[in-house]
């Protein structure tokens, strides 16, 4: 018999093994099904990585498919954290690529190089205000954040594409091209966020700012008051306010640090990737909905996101440029959706223990001999020394 | 005794119930460590034994809730395997919880009859459960939804779905920690009459006298294994209680403590016409004042639900009060915010330690300083400064004796006293003036309620106004200088400690007020 037991203490090892293994786990089963629909996995793989790592230009490729997952992976896991659900990552990236992008449209040719952290910050403000409508909702009316920050999204999204499509605001391009299909208008070169070169490897800026807020929010987390806070909060909300913990303040100081993560990746997005405002581009990637799969295969830890965020941006990119004939399409997806499957599978694992068990009743055959002496009761009952499976029951 | 079945053949007892060399092991415990128990036919059987020694296991394991490690189980002689709990419910063996199993939107009727096969009728499971309730004395109306009923009414009802299912062996866990007095002598008057009927009944309880006062024998359990069984017609309750710590256990507190002497001229806290809501925005305290002196505790007693959760919660201000004063130290307070309360030095230790007073999966460090983290020395600015945190938790543990495998483990693997003593630590290392004990023992075992009473009394010798909420007489009785009676949110009456007596306390817990205030509030009325 196979029985799950409770684990006691939740070892440090096994926060390291048990996503490890899992995402093994994931690339052998997705092998089976590459080998089942009739392709070679060993080349796929190799593919795969050859497209993604090794080869010339696909490790900065897959830096720039990490970044804005890399923004989104700690939003989800910074409200996570507090049992806080905000879905609402994907709008709170639009809503802050909306604003850094105005600002850039609109300083960056007087400001130059100095717009840009002017940039970060309109794009963590837009999505900390974006998340703080879900999060004023949840403390003072005791909404579902769930259901409020995820219809946002859409809100959002549509505010995207209403400024591009239906007006003539800052962001659409309003002369050449423009008059033939709406479309934004493209940033000045100042506001572009310079790339760094490590050997061979272009590095972008963004990449930089997320890996130093993920150590920043760690720090959060682990060492500042707010941290301790927002521990006791997510276990015993009534022990914390029976301590004067301000609860509301801190839901919505992490509703704001959430949106505010996710709005910065929409600033790293205008400033890094894309340099307008472009709804037909941001709306299909689904940076946003990525972020909580990656904060949950990095069980919400901050450092842990910086290498599932390249992790998956890797597979991303790889998805990109290895579709067409020859490879077999919808791999990527099938094989993110396997690792995600897979991480939230190995998490029974890391909370239980699996204890093989031989059945009671076999055990009881081998114990009851001498017990059934020791009672007296083999007196009166002639079977009891050899309880069979018959007798069972009765 | 009558009732007990004798084997025609062998012509020896056969126990109702057998249980050999039972053991059960949970990650990290074993909470039985083979433990032989044995029940007759016709008898009230109690198993007595501090929290966690494994009662509550053992009788899980008898209504097939737990499958045993090892060991065996034996009704009337013959060897049985339960796998479940209809398993031991086919087996005529019926478990009362202390947390009732029933469906609150139910009516009586249907609670009963629910799980049981064959077509239902309303009409005949609303007769069948007025029969039974009357032959047992267990008078309930079949008609009436759970939600309606009182706590010792849905005690009823569970025991009247055992019955309904033909239990000849019924298992009470902790069955009067939920009664009034008097509620607890009509359900012993049952337990009686169930066992005149050739029932098995087991009452587990950690109460000396109702288990003299009801059973015929008893088994004590320590630490995870039995050890002894006596008949109650030879042994006395210190016997018991000596049997059940392994040592002798001192009752009366005044014994070894001096008493604090009271400081009459200073009120600590004071309550004026100090009105708040229960939970569900109905009036629960409807102006109680009362006045704490220095070095006093201060009994509250009552039927729980009469206010007494609302005035501990209004005081601390951790629920809204809706009208009138409290005062520290002769100042008013405004009573929005925990945190002024815990300025003020009002210590509160609430009713339900693990997921109010502490966060259970937060470690013991960490609530150890749950209210002070905010200040120097556990913080530096935004920073927590683990390292005081850390200290401070070593100091606390080693001078409360928590029983704990290090600072940084979650305070819920801890058990019931030494997470009361983690409670305990904290708010008295923090200087109070005052102190707001909300059921400080429930639900401990001997040596924990002795050490949680001992600190209680020695913190009024320090000068600390205690002000004790319980629901247990002889507490309230051994420790105060004052009791107070609480019904339906007002005091109901005060006594002081020289003058009380049991009856006349049941009395005023119960709403009849004693004969001098049944005059005064005639007199109200006529005006």
């Amino acid at each position: 018999m196979i029985r799950l037991e409770k684990r006691v203490d939740a070892s440090k090892w096994l926060n390291f093994t048990v996503p490890v293994c899992s995402f093994l786990a994931a690339l052998v089963a997705g092998a089976v099904l590459i080998a089942s629909s009739g392709n070679d996995p060993f080349e796929a793989y190799s593919r795969i990585i050859d497209r993604s790592f090794t080869s010339e230009g696909a490790f900065a490729a897959t830096l720039l498919a990490a970044t804005p997952l890399l923004f989104t992976g700690l939003a989800a896991a910074a409200a996570f954290r507090m049992g806080v659900f905000n879905i609402g990552g994907e709008g709170q990236f639009f809503i802050g690529a909306i604003t850094s992008s105005w600002v850039g449209l609109t300083y960056g040719e007087s400001l130059g190089a100095g717009v840009i952290p002017l940039m970060m910050i309109a794009g963590v403000a837009g999505g900390a205000m974006w998340a703080a409508i879900p999060g004023a909702l949840k403390a003072f009316f005791n909404t579902s954040e769930i259901i409020t920050s995820l219809m946002l999204n859409y809100v959002a999204a549509s505010l995207m594409t209403y400024l591009i499509f239906n007006t003539e605001s800052t962001w659409r391009l309003t002369e050449g091209s423009g008059l033939m299909f709406p479309q934004g208008r493209l940033l000045d070169e100042s506001t572009f966020w310079p790339f760094s070169h490590i050997g061979s490897v272009d590095v972008p800026f963004g990449f930089w700012v997320g890996t130093v807020v993920a150590v920043l929010v760690w720090i959060l987390y682990r060492k500042t008051r707010f941290g301790f806070e927002v521990d006791v909060i997510s276990d015993a909300a009534p022990a914390a306010a029976y301590a004067g913990m301000r609860t509301r303040k801190t839901l919505l100081g992490v509703m704001g640090l959430s949106g505010g993560l996710a709005g910065l990746g929409g600033a790293s997005d205008i400033g890094d990737i894309r340099h307008l405002l472009d709804p037909k581009g941001l709306e299909p990637a689904r940076y946003g909905y990525t972020g909580i799969v990656i904060a949950a295969l990095a069980r919400l830890n901050p450092l842990a996101v910086v290498p599932v965020s390249i992790l998956m941006g890797a597979l991303n990119n790889a998805g990109r440029a290895l579709q067409g004939p020859d490879f077999p399409a919808g791999l990527v997806g099938t094989l993110q959706g396997l690792i995600l499957f897979f991480a939230l599978g190995g998490e029974v694992f890391a909370r239980y223990r699996v204890r093989v068990k031989r059945s009671p009743r076999a055990s009881a055959k081998a114990s009851s001999g001498d017990v059934a002496v020791a009672t007296g009761a083999g007196q009166t009952e002639a079977p009891v020394g050899s309880p069979s499976s018959g007798e069972v029951g009765t | 005794m009558a009732g007990v079945t004798r084997d025609e053949t062998a012509g020896i007892l056969i126990p109702a119930v057998s249980m050999r060399g039972i053991t059960k092991r949970f990650p990290g415990v074993v909470a039985n460590d083979s433990v032989d128990f044995e029940v007759r036919a016709g008898e009230v059987h109690a198993l007595l034994g501090e929290n966690g020694a494994g009662k509550s296991t053992l009788s899980n394991i008898l209504a097939g809730i737990y499958r045993p490690d090892e060991g065996q189980l034996f009704l009337n002689g013959k060897l049985v395997e339960l796998n479940s709990p209809r398993s031991a419910i086919e087996h005529g063996i019926g478990m009362v919880h202390q947390h009732f199993r029933l469906v609150q939107t139910f009516s009586v009727a249907e609670n009963v009859a629910l799980g049981l096969p064959g077509r239902f009728s309303k009409r005949e499971a609303e007769d069948r459960v007025a029969a039974l309730g009357e032959r047992f004395g267990l008078p309930v109306d079949p008609r009436a939804l759970i939600w309606q009923l009182s706590v010792g009414e849905q005690q009823r009802v569970e025991i009247l779905k055992s019955l309904e299912r033909e239990a000849r062996v019924l298992i009470l866990d902790e069955p009067t920690a939920v009664l009034t007095p008097p509620e607890a002598e009509v359900l012993f008057e049952t337990l009686r009459t169930m066992a005149a009927e050739g029932r098995s009944v087991i009452f587990i309880s950690h109460k000396l006298d109702e288990v003299m006062a009801v059973s015929d024998r008893v088994t004590v359990l320590r630490d995870a294994t039995d050890v002894g069984v006596v008949e109650v017609s030879e042994t006395t309750p210190r016997e018991l209680a000596r049997l059940m710590v392994g040592r002798d256990v001192v009752f009366n507190a005044e014994d070894t403590l001096n008493r604090a002497t009271v400081d009459w001229e200073r009120v600590v806290l004071q309550t004026v016409d100090l009105r708040a809501n229960d939970d569900r925005g109905n009036p629960a305290l409807n102006g109680v004042s009362l006045e704490l002196h220095a070095g006093e505790i201060l009994g509250v007693c009552g039927v729980s639900g009469n206010g007494q959760r609302e005035l501990a919660e209004a005081i601390c201000a951790s629920r809204g009060r809706t009208g009138g004063q409290v005062l520290v130290d002769g100042e008013t307070t405004i009573g929005k915010d925990p945190r002024e309360m815990i300025r003020r030095r009002v210590s509160h230790i609430p009713e339900d330690r693990l997921h109010t007073g502490l966060a259970a999966s937060v470690s013991i460090e960490d609530n150890l300083v749950l209210k002070a983290y905010r200040a120097h020395p556990f913080s530096l600015g935004p920073l927590l400064r683990r390292r005081s945190i850390r200290s401070n938790a070593i100091q606390l543990v080693e001078q409360f004796g928590v029983k704990a495998p290090g600072t940084s483990t979650s305070t819920r693997l801890l058990s019931g006293g030494n997470v009361q003593k983690v409670l305990l630590a904290r708010e008295f290392s923090s200087d109070p003036v005052a102190v707001v004990a909300a059921s400080p023992t429930r639900g401990l075992d001997v040596g924990s309620i002795e050490t949680v009473r001992h600190l209680l009394l020695e913190a009024a010798r320090r000068g600390v106004g205690v002000l004790l909420i319980t629901e247990d007489l002889e507490e309230a009785l051994a420790l105060s200088d004052r009791i107070l009676v609480m019904y339906e949110g007002r005091v109901a009456g005060e006594v002081s400690r020289d003058e009380a007596d049991l009856t006349e306390l049941g009395l005023l817990m119960g709403g009849r007020s004693a004969v001098g205030s049944g005059a005064q509030q005639t007199g109200g009325s006529e005006s």
